[in-house]
């Protein structure tokens, strides 16, 4: 890649920030060089959002007709899942699937609800509550 | 003074010279070092440490993905540079976040800048959309303002700042590589500059990595995962999902594109000069066109990941194992370019 085929596609999910990447310059010297993204990066990333806000509006769906917790919703939203839910909490994974449920969730202690607010980097109130 | 009143003094390193770098470990640990008088470049401090890989680790899951890394696991670089530099840096992980934060404030007042390993998501400076739960960034700590700590981060242009809550948990993230508070410093360097045989070293290990035997990593990592890909159904939002990751660990944040072969591009045509062997600037030409047809890779799966090409497992296969092909024979020509005289 020569500078001039840096990509400069202002790429969304950068959001202005310009990274460095190594292109060759005209005198054949590999340099550093701010690009503004690359379509290509911004398809892939987006993918990887886009599956993650997915999983985080199914989870409120079901919160709100009931099948499912605040806590599943805000683990999503949080770009969390199961396993790293687990180890943020220091709890065992089958605790936290059972507090993903509407009825495990209903029976948390205030001092559970605390670890996980804390975990998610939210308050109590917001975890019980939906958007 | 009590400690109140030392947390509200400024301290920032007036001298420290922030540096935009492609990769985050690498461009941090060759500002700290250039900060200490070492005459060190981002791209020298990745070749020197023999850093270039290539490894698909399925059994080491982020976000349900496999881990595909186009370079050695972190601090390897930071560690790989001692033996050449003659240096040694001290590693500090803290088992209460309480502690790790004292110490971060008294390296600082010091007059100490300070490496440390980060979770990219709980970093607000982060874009949104750059925010995801990886354990294995690295930035510096050059002063502290108020609440706020000043940072040298090499994937953004400028320093920025960070309060202290959100560092503090960005440092204590948990999960897959959690940092548990590391942070980093040298404390002796014997070597001011770079030695041409420790340089050569470098690139003979680099070239036993790639051609090395384990079936993971290297040439054998790249084949094996083409065989991965080409077991894919064509018709599965899975497949999608999967190809589309394996391009986001090459060109996202951090490698400056091209899975690091431009990085180690430029770090050849600087060995070039330090051991006055021109094979290696003609070797650096070679690896700037290999890393073309990495991106060509990217490009493929990124339109078919879009759609706007059929899915084609077969082919990105074949993609993939032409870069195993050809990096290959390139990393037999290398290692011959480096041996000893």
């Amino acid at each position: 890649m020569n500078i001039h085929e840096v990509p400069q596609e202002g790429n969304a999910t950068l959001a202005g920030v310009r990274k460095a990447v190594y292109a060759r310059a005209d005198n054949g010297q590999m340099v550093a060089v701010a690009s503004q993204g690359w379509e290509v990066e911004e398809i892939v990333t987006m993918q990887a959002v886009d599956a993650l806000k997915e999983q985080a509006s199914a989870a409120l769906v079901s919160a709100k007709a009931g099948i499912g917790s605040p806590l599943e919703y805000w683990m999503y939203e949080k770009r969390m899942d199961l396993g790293l839910l687990a180890q943020s909490t220091g709890l065992w994974q089958w605790r936290v699937r059972r507090h993903l449920q509407p009825l495990g969730f209903a029976k948390l202690s205030q001092k559970l609800l605390s670890v996980y607010a804390d975990a998610l980097g939210i308050s109590i109130d917001q975890l019980k509550s939906l958007p | 003074m009590n400690q109140a009143a030392r947390n509200q003094t400024p301290v920032a390193q007036t001298t420290f010279q922030h540096q935009h770098a492609a990769h985050c470990e690498s461009g941090v640990i060759s500002s700290l070092l250039r900060h200490q008088g070492v005459a060190i470049s981002e791209a020298m401090a990745f070749g020197l440490s023999a850093a270039l890989s290539f490894a698909y680790l399925p059994f080491i899951k982020m976000g349900g993905m496999p881990l595909i890394a186009y370079r050695m696991p972190p601090r390897f670089i930071i560690k790989g540079l001692a033996k050449p530099l003659n240096a040694t840096f001290a590693f500090e992980t803290f088992s209460k976040p309480d502690a790790g934060k004292a110490r971060l404030d008294e390296l600082l007042a010091q007059g100490k800048v300070v490496g440390l390993q980060s979770s990219v998501y709980w970093l607000p400076y982060f874009p949104e959309d750059m925010r995801f739960h990886f354990n294995g960034h690295n930035l510096l700590v050059y002063g502290r303002e108020g609440d706020d700590y000043l940072i040298s981060d090499p994937v953004f242009e400028t320093t920025v700042r960070c309060a202290s809550a959100d560092l503090q948990r960005a440092r204590f993230a948990k999960g897959a590589l959690a940092p548990k508070g590391m942070l980093y410093y040298p404390k002796t360097i014997g070597n001011n500059g770079v030695q041409p045989e420790a340089v050569l070293g470098a690139i003979r290990k680099n070239c036993k990595i790639m051609l090395g035997p384990i079936p993971i990593v290297g040439i054998r990592g790249m084949r094996m995962l083409a065989k991965k890909i080409r077991k894919l159904p064509a018709l599965s939002a899975e497949t999608n999902a999967f190809v589309g990751h394996i391009i986001r660990m090459q060109e996202e944040i951090g490698t400056g594109g091209a899975g690091f072969r431009f990085v180690y591009a430029a770090f050849l045509q600087e060995a070039a000069v330090v051991t006055n062997r021109p094979r290696l600037a003609e070797l650096a030409d070679e690896l700037t066109l290999i890393g073309d047809g990495w991106r060509a890779f990217a490009l493929a799966t990124a339109r078919m990941v879009k759609g706007r090409d059929v899915m084609d497992p077969n082919k990105l296969a074949d993609l993939l194992l032409d870069r195993a092909t050809v990096e290959a024979a390139f990393f037999v020509r290398l290692r011959d370019a480096a041996q000893q005289c």
